[in-house]
């Protein structure tokens, strides 16, 4: 069995020594240097562009305006192509904007021989805006009369979506009823990925070459062609080893700005790096999404009637849009189902960065309202949250009527069987039931839910290609990414499983070269091993076929009385070895009569998706008097179906929880009410948790293999970081009896509730 | 790529001297923790530089004849903790220093670098202040030496001269035989963090070490520069022991400090920090002196 064991990364030497190349190491280092003027005010029309002193700068080979660029607007969003219109993402952007619509806005470009050239240039040109009014809280900007920032959504409202079941106007009147009712609130966050993002262009025969750190090459391709109105072809994109991404690199960033600036200079290449102050400031962030959770329940905790308003700060442009709030909104009913339910979602534009993709999509925000909220009902009635959740959550069996996901296996309750013994929930729950003092312990937990893929939202679709060696290895290629979650290795693994090969065989091409790599959305959503998973077993099935047919002439057995195991074609009737694999290469390449390259490819096309589901405990210390709070024990436990390689699969949670305690303590984008400028735009004022904020991070699996998935896995990518903020935040509850309804629960807010509950 | 227009390396103090009269619009440049940033944020973009880096005889701990403690101006942050008299005689620095940045940054930067910033944030500079520390200055006109509170002018503003550069930072016996210290850094996470308000308290018992003979307290970001809560120090000072002493300091130090509103905290939170921090740092130094606060 090559699934489930935890070989080594196949990356893993080259990264750890440093021969692994990025982006910028693969640059020639005689590239021109591209840098781009941000506006300085957060909402204006641009008047004019004064470049005549910057051209002259020493250096300098060109100056580029809002002016200059293709009229065409694109989209940017990570999502595939669709051919029907009113699916389409908002194309909304231009390379470079008239309208500026957020502080640090792009207006205007050099491109000159070095980086210190270029900046200098940049200070020299001279930009006359019509300065006007902006908004930058998501409600405030719904309101009649708050700036307008596209002309065609009214009221900044990108979309509403909503959902109505039962009547709960009616159910509501049933006597005896507890209403509780909260509001919840989440921060604008940076995926804060190693590697900024980076691009380099250059022309060779009339096309537009892109090197770029992207997790979505094929799709960075499509948008590059949308925003220079040319035909997609005539843009080939190359991905290389990129450090990280976490769903930043699941937009296109700069990749059309760089391909449009090198054909303006005769297609010489040309860099552009982000800096990390542009990374916050001019890449993608998580939507900030405030809830109202409004529940009607019976004593015994029975959920009759619940009404959910969600309001998504979009930032400047539609990027990723309304899918991520939709998401959340679309999954409070299916994790804890009600009879009698109103809940709507608004996804609006503000004048503050960009809001795209980032891990979870949509739900750690909606984690965090609906688990705080669940610990604020179980607190009215006096109800034990576990106990709680056992009764309420999802049932096994359940099926969407949208999605067709079927929960196959009891999740819930496995996974918080695991994690209340891990944290010893009952004895510490009951020990920390009634303190007094500076110093105060509790614990708390969250339950999680996802999906692994996008159906039936969009395509979903991988296509994989097998290409044998002499030596009876191969070679394997899909679009599917790697972005330092170890898909190459997984991806290795599937194959050699079912090819019948050892896994050193498997050379997977990491590099994705939209000119070879067979067409594939990516890296996003939760779906690698899934989605990529059908490709790979589709494509190494019929390759074994094929291989074994081939085989006929030179064993002169019946291709179905053989089989390929460990790199040898053997009998089954037998289990006789009749030739290696390499022999069989050797022999068909070669043959002087009917010689052939061995080759397969195949598209798979997924129509399921999966439910990949668990939970997760904290135990916190509190000091009242520092506002400070001490994560003592941190317990994820996920039921993501077969494990292809645990090792993987624990560093993948343990990352995830990592960053689900920066969303839940320190992290937050700050920025200036008087002039809509990011604050604290850096890694110094960002407070991206260290290695020492944070506690053991315990990561323990269910393996219920998914029934629909080619080798029994599902979504782990992303689901990690979920249930950690509201678990601290609940753990924080039991410990002090504050509530905290917002994120991040840094010693600012701690301070404030604390005064508030006179606890200090 | 940094935007530098010219760097001038010295190779001894005088020709650092030199240097700086030949070039006064030069920035000085010891481990470059700080000056590289602020060349990449543009605040030093295109200047000149004179580096001092390779004067090692501005590097290292020693101990005079008269017992006044020599800290080499380029003497790292893990050179200072690591060392062996520091921890004999005033640990609690070695202990502050160890919480700038992370460990590249305590290996690169400089304790001169530090306190020549003039911010009121630096780990160095409180626990300095609290040991009562002196400036050594080396300029044309020779050797100057000055208390650290009469260094420090304004935020960002420090007391050097044209030509000067700083040499050491000194401490003399009188002002560490017999004390004990605890510093307290208060930041949203543990590592690579700017001090929200850092707290130094040292303290001298009595021999029998029922009476607080004496009190030293220092804070950072507390005011645009380092300061001493002296006004706490004068009231506390021959108090005894008791169990409410530490409530006692941390309440009366808010009338020392003045620390102002700002997107990192409020006014109002770094007050309640410094009350608390005076407080806990207090009872820290009391049990390393062998105290009792019951």
């Amino acid at each position: 069995m090559k699934i489930g064991q935890s070989i080594p990364r196949v990356d893993s030497y080259d990264k750890a020594t440093g021969r692994t190349k990025y982006t910028d190491d693969l640059c020639d280092q005689n590239a021109l240097v591209a840098k781009i003027l941000h506006a300085n005010v957060a909402h204006a029309i641009v008047k004019s562009v004064d470049t005549s002193e910057a051209e002259d700068m020493p250096g300098v080979i060109g100056v580029f305006t809002c002016f200059d660029v293709p009229e065409c607007t694109f989209p940017t969003a990570g999502h595939p192509w669709s051919t029907v219109e009113s699916h389409q993402d908002v194309m909304d952007r231009h390379l470079l904007t008239k309208h500026v619509r957020y502080y640090g806005d792009d207006v205007a470009a050099v491109v000159a021989e070095d980086e210190v050239s270029a900046v200098r240039a940049l200070e020299k040109i001279h930009v006359e805006y019509e300065v006007l009014p902006f908004v930058l809280d998501v409600q405030e900007a719904m309101k009649d009369g708050a700036p307008q920032l596209h002309e065609r959504f009214k009221n900044n409202i990108l979309a509403h979506t909503d959902i109505r079941r039962g009547n709960l106007a009616e159910a509501i009147k049933e006597p005896g009823l507890t209403r509780i009712e909260g509001w919840y609130d989440t921060p604008t966050v940076q995926h804060c990925h190693i590697e900024n993002a980076c691009c380099y262009a250059y022309m060779e025969n009339g096309r537009v070459n892109v090197v770029a750190s992207t997790q979505i090459p094929h799709i960075t391709r499509r948008c590059i062609g949308q925003a220079l109105g040319i035909d997609w072809g005539m843009v080939r994109l190359v991905k290389p080893y990129i450090g990280g991404g976490f769903g930043d690199k699941q937009d296109a960033l700069y990749e059309p700005l760089c391909a449009w600036l090198s054909m303006q200079v005769g297609g010489r290449l040309v860099k552009l790096e982000c800096t990390r102050e542009e990374t916050f400031q001019n890449c993608r962030v998580r939507h900030a999404i405030r809830y109202h959770l409004i529940s009607w329940v019976r004593k015994d905790g029975t959920l009759v009637g619940r009404k959910l308003e969600c309001y998504s700060n979009q930032g400047a442009y539609a990027s990723h849009g309304h899918g991520v709030c939709a998401k959340g909104m679309n999954a409070v009913p299916q994790i804890y189902p009600c009879p009698n339910i109103e809940c709507d979602s608004w996804t609006v534009f503000t004048n503050r960065q960009v809001a795209g993709a980032m891990r979870g999509y949509g739900m750690p925000q909606v984690t965090f309202a609906l688990e705080s909220h669940v610990d604020d009902i179980c607190q009215a009635l006096g109800l034990d949250p576990l106990e709680y959740r056992r009764k309420t959550t999802m049932p096994l069996g359940y099926v969407d009527a949208f999605s067709k996901n079927e929960l196959y296996s009891d999740s819930f309750n496995q996974t918080l069987d695991v994690g209340s013994a891990y944290i010893e929930y009952e004895k510490k729950r009951k020990e920390y039931s009634h303190q007094t003092g500076r110093f105060r312990r509790g614990v708390g937990l969250s339950v999680f839910w996802y999906n692994t893929a996008v159906w039936p939202i969009s395509l979903e679709t991988s296509a994989c290609r097998m290409v044998m060696n002499q030596d009876g290895s191969i070679q394997l290629q899909v679009g599917e990414t790697e972005i330092g979650q170890g898909a190459d290795t997984a991806f290795a693994q599937m194959a050699a499983e079912t090819l019948g090969i050892s896994i050193d065989k498997v050379h997977v091409v990491s590099c994705q070269d939209t000119d070879v790599t067979p067409y594939g959305t990516g890296a996003y959503a939760s779906r690698q091993t899934y989605a990529a998973g059908m490709a790979v077993r589709g494509c190494a099935e019929a390759f074994k076929q094929h291989i074994l047919e081939v085989a006929f002439p030179y064993t002169r057995m019946q291709p179905y009385l053989m089989d390929i195991v460990d790199d040898q074609i053997i009998r089954t009737t037998d289990g006789r070895v009749l030739m290696s694999l390499g022999d069989l290469a050797k022999q068909k390449l070669y043959d002087l009569e009917n010689c052939e390259h061995l080759t397969m490819e195949k598209t798979a096309q997924l129509k399921t998706n999966a439910y990949s589901f668990g939970c997760g405990f904290a135990e916190v210390e509190v000091d009242l008097e520092m506002c400070q709070v001490k994560v003592l024990k941190l317990i994820n436990v996920h039921d993501a179906g077969t494990l292809v390689n645990p090792a993987l699969a624990r560093a993948q949670v343990q990352g995830g929880m990592s960053m689900g305690l920066g969303y839940a303590l320190s992290e937050k984008m700050l920025y200036d009410e008087k002039t809509g400028r990011l604050l604290n735009g850096n890694l110094l004022d960002y407070k991206l948790s260290t290695t020492m904020d944070h506690p053991h991070l315990e990561a323990r699996f269910v393996q219920n293999a998914e029934p629909t998935s080619a080798y029994g896995t599902k979504a782990l990518g992303e689901p990690p970081v979920l249930p950690v903020a509201p678990a601290v935040r609940n753990a924080i509850l039991q410990a002090t009896g504050v509530g905290l309804d917002e994120l991040p629960m840094r010693p600012h807010l701690l301070y404030e509730k604390f005064k508030e509950a006179h606890l200090i | 790529m940094y935007d530098i227009k010219a760097m001038y390396e010295a190779s001894s103090v005088a020709d650092a001297v030199k240097l700086r009269q030949q070039h006064p619009e030069a920035v000085i440049l010891a481990g470059g923790s700080d000056v590289l940033i602020k060349i990449r944020e543009g605040k030093l973009a295109g200047r000149e530089m004179i580096s001092i880096y390779g004067l090692d005889e501005l590097r290292g701990v020693h101990l005079e004849e008269d017992g006044t403690l020599v800290i080499g101006s380029l003497t790292s942050f893990s050179h200072i903790t690591a060392d062996p008299l520091i921890q004999e005689h005033i640990g609690v620095l070695g202990e502050a220093v160890d919480m700038v940045g992370g460990p590249q940054i305590r290996a690169i930067g400089t304790i001169g670098g530090n306190t020549c910033n003039g911010v009121t944030s630096a780990d160095s500079a409180s626990t300095l202040f609290a040991w009562d520390a002196q400036i050594e200055l080396t300029g044309p006109d020779g050797v100057r030496i000055l208390p650290i509170a009469q260094f420090y002018l304004g935020a960002g503003k420090t007391d050097i001269r044209p030509g000067e550069i700083q040499t050491s930072i000194r401490i003399p016996k009188k002002s560490y035989e017999g004390y004990k210290g605890f510093y307290i850094k208060y930041g949203m996470r543990r590592a690579m963090e700017i001090a929200t308000t850092g707290c130094s308290v040292n303290v001298k018992l009595s021999d029998d070490k029922k009476t607080l003979e004496d009190l030293r307290i220092g804070f950072g970001v507390a005011a645009p520069v380092p300061i001493r809560a002296v006004k706490t120090e004068e009231k506390f000072r021959k108090a005894a022991l008791s169990a409410d002493l530490a409530d006692q300091i941390g309440e009366a130090v808010l009338e020392d400090v003045t620390p102002r509103d700002s997107w990192r905290a409020s006014k109002d939170l770094r007050l309640h920090l410094c009350q608390t921090l005076a407080k806990d740092a207090f009872c820290e130094a009391v049990k390393r002196s062998g105290g009792e606060l019951a």
